[in-house]
């Protein structure tokens, strides 16, 4: 593997080498020193033309405990018309020796445009790509649901996993319906018919618009963020309604697996995609979602860039 | 016209019997056996088949206004080396061709140029913004002489409007082409809506957008009795739709462009805005319904919908890739390609298609014209078994945006004649 810019092509094998170099990079965590030396030297850039505190600081923080040098760069526009384009900042970036770019980005492809072009050779990351895909968030939420379903093959055989909202929009959905379906989790995704894509019959999932048939015995739920401007374009009425429909209560919450999880990519909607009381409740693993988020673009990280010595 | 005379030796028209054919005066003259013309200069045309010179409907010159990714001099050279003797400029100019005065820029630029003959298609609404009637009748009086009416790139999405432009243009034998694209269906949208588009995250553009204004036309045109032209059509469904206007007698023609008649949706998965066009590349199974349209004569008519664009409008995302393809230099091969190769049309058929149709829909006479004694000498001759490969560097249109970069094509033009003139010889452009 040189690049990850998607979980559609990523194999099983090297999804569980992933998860399983976060494991034992986790470690490190509970040192006095949380540092590891393997990248040093190496510069790691964080091109993002999107906004997102929390996945820039969770990628930052991944490649600083494995000692790389890390850029920041936040571009505004990126097309003819509103600023520099993805290829001048890219020639730029080479110039300064970048050897990994995490890129975040509007335009569904962008990882893809960057990782095939001729502009720069190093490692790209895709740190989420319109509506196109989000492999890490993908993978550290695998990652979370095997800590708490673990089996001996590390991988995810038959949990019911249920993604729900808007699917249609959401890279999060596409990025684990992919890889949860490849770690055999069976993978329902439920939300308002506006809101599934059309034409995904062929799709390894099952699709269900009913968010209370779904829920029966869910080992996972998964809760997407719902966007407002999405109601000004009539993909459903209200909010309100949307929430009673598509909301995660406590009852609902109960009618899951005994030891059923929660989880939210964030930022949260309290009140809206998720009450209060299942954010903050014991099957919530949102605040456990964030830490590992960082093991596993860590591991990421030691991977592509080949940082060499055993762990 | 030129007072040159000349043979054209041992040429097949529509690729049957050989003879010789007599140019002189920008005219056919005369059309004898082959080998018995003698004493005039000679163009030895063995294995070559001649053909009425192509008239593509639609097409981008850029000019005025994207100087830097074609000119009108520019797109004549793609055209005459593409085989093409009249090109009908689309009005998305900057300024829009919305008035007598751009027209008539255009084709002043067309004839300044000299290769192909360039009409003008004149904007229907003001600016194209689809609120208001641009001066349709000013633009048809004009020297331009205007007939087609189009505000490509954009639909005429307003029912009314729509009905006053078809009715209005029946005072001069005009027609409106129609970009059929219902926009509220549309917005932003990027490629086939598909399980495709789901999977790359790339905005659906639903079938049912472009399938919903063209039976909307159609009854509009049927209900106010006028002409009616659907560019680009892209559906198996679309193609029905034509279908059954015509067989109520409704005045419908339809354009099919080369790309459509070839490339699928599929190319989109590498996300390489090369591949971005408007109307959006469709399925396998839409690519076939329009080879056996065209074939049937449910659509009448092959444009190229050309259009150059420069580097940076395609060397970046795709969403922020602007849509379009070169065509006036590919399309031959790719006609060939998809339609003579697999016996779906014959040389004749072509004709019809590429030259007869389309002439006879923007009412021109002097090209299109069956090849006898006495018709304008726009012409093309073409090597039906010599194969070309498609190089930047070759590329006459300014432009590079060529989907088939690099790809061989079959079918080879070889010369075009243009009021009895080469524009081009020997597959190289005149001057």
């Amino acid at each position: 593997m040189k690049h990850l810019l998607e979980t559609e092509s990523l194999s099983k094998s090297n999804a569980l080498l992933i998860m399983d170099t976060a494991e034992k990079l986790s470690v490190i965590s509970d040192r006095p020193i949380k540092k590891l030396p393997t990248l040093r030297g190496r510069t790691v850039v964080n091109l993002f033309f999107e906004d997102s505190t929390r996945t820039k600081i969770s990628f930052e923080a991944a490649a600083k405990r494995l000692s790389a040098d890390v850029l920041n760069f936040t571009a505004k526009g990126s097309s003819v018309s509103k600023g520099e384009s993805l290829k001048d900042t890219a020639l730029t970036l080479k110039a300064m020796g970048a050897d990994a770019i995490i890129l975040r980005h509007h335009s569904s492809g962008a990882a893809h445009l960057l990782a095939n072009s001729d502009w720069i050779d190093a490692t790209v990351i895709n740190a989420g790509d319109g509506m196109h895909e989000h492999p890490t968030q993908a993978l550290l939420d695998a990652f979370t649901i095997r800590q708490y379903f673990g089996n001996k093959a590390g991988d995810l055989a038959g949990l019911k996993v249920v993604i729900v909202g808007d699917i249609l929009h959401s890279r999060v959905a596409r990025s684990n319906i992919w890889l949860l379906t490849t770690l055999g989790a069976k993978v329902t995704v439920v939300g308002p018919p506006t809101l599934i894509p059309a034409n995904i019959s062929r799709w390894p999932i099952k699709i269900d618009y009913n968010l209370d048939n779904a829920i029966e015995n869910a080992d996972v739920v998964m809760m997407l963020r719902v966007q407002r401007e999405r109601m000004q374009a009539a993909f459903f009425p209200t909010v309100s309604e949307y929430s009673r429909r598509y909301g995660l209560n406590l009852d609902r919450m109960n009618r899951m697996s005994a030891g059923g999880i929660v989880l939210h990519p964030g930022p949260m909607n309290r009140g809206i995609e998720i009450s209060s009381e299942v954010a903050d409740s014991s099957r919530s693993k949102i605040v456990q979602q964030v830490e590992n988020g960082v093991y596993v673009r860590m591991a990421v990280l030691y991977l592509l860039l080949g940082g060499g010595e055993e762990l | 016209m030129n007072k040159l005379k000349y043979v054209l030796s041992n040429v097949r028209p529509y690729g049957e019997t050989p003879v010789d054919v007599v140019i002189e005066n920008g005219m056919i003259v005369a059309i004898d056996p082959a080998g018995s013309v003698s004493n005039v200069e000679n163009i030895d045309c063995h294995d070559l088949i001649l053909l009425p010179g192509f008239v593509d409907l639609h097409c981008h010159l850029r000019e005025p206004g994207r100087e830097e990714s074609e000119t009108v001099l520019t797109a004549s050279r793609a055209a005459a080396k593409g085989g093409y003797t009249a090109v009908f400029a689309m009005p998305n100019t900057n300024p829009v061709a919305d008035n007598a005065g751009v027209v008539e820029q255009v084709k002043r630029l067309g004839e300044d140029a000299g290769l192909v003959d360039v009409f003008p298609i004149g904007a229907v609404t003001i600016n194209q913004a689809g609120s208001e009637l641009a001066e349709l009748g000013a633009m048809a009086e004009s020297r331009a002489q205007v007939r087609i009416f189009s505000d490509d790139g954009h639909c005429v999405s307003d029912p009314l409007l729509m009905r006053r432009a078809l009715e209005y243009v029946k005072a001069f034998n005009g027609v409106i082409a129609q970009h059929a694209q219902d926009p509220n269906l549309t917005h932003n949208a990027q490629m086939n809506e598909s399980e495709l588009s789901a999977k790359l995250g790339l905005r659906g553009w639903p079938a049912v957008a472009e399938e919903s204004i063209i039976a909307r036309d159609c009854l509009l045109a049927e209900h106010v009795e006028s002409r009616y032209h659907v560019l680009h059509l892209t559906t198996a469904r679309g193609a029905q739709l034509v279908a059954d206007a015509k067989s109520r007698g409704i005045q419908v023609t339809a354009e099919v462009t080369p790309h459509h008649l070839i490339l699928t949706q599929e190319l989109v998965k590498n996300y390489d805005p090369i591949f971005k066009v408007n109307p959006p590349l469709r399925t396998q199974e839409d690519v076939l319904a329009l080879q056996e349209a065209l074939a049937s004569g449910i659509i009448d008519t092959v444009g190229t919908d050309h259009a150059p664009h420069s580097d940076e409008y395609k060397n970046c995302e795709w969403d922020q890739a602007a849509f379009g393809m070169l065509g006036l230099e590919t399309a031959f091969s790719i006609l060939v390609k998809t339609m003579i190769q697999t016996n779906k049309l014959t040389w004749r058929q072509l004709a019809d298609r590429m030259s007869a149709k389309p002439a006879e829909i923007a009412g021109i006479t002097n090209h299109g014209q069956p090849i006898e004694v006495g018709a304008p000498a726009n012409l093309t001759l073409i090597d039906p078994v010599k194969n070309w490969t498609v190089k930047a560097e070759q590329i006459e249109s300014k432009s590079k945006n060529s989907p088939y970069l690099n790809m061989e094509m079959p079918g080879t033009v070889v010369h075009t004649i243009f009021k009895g003139n080469f524009s081009l010889k020997d597959g190289k452009v005149k001057k």
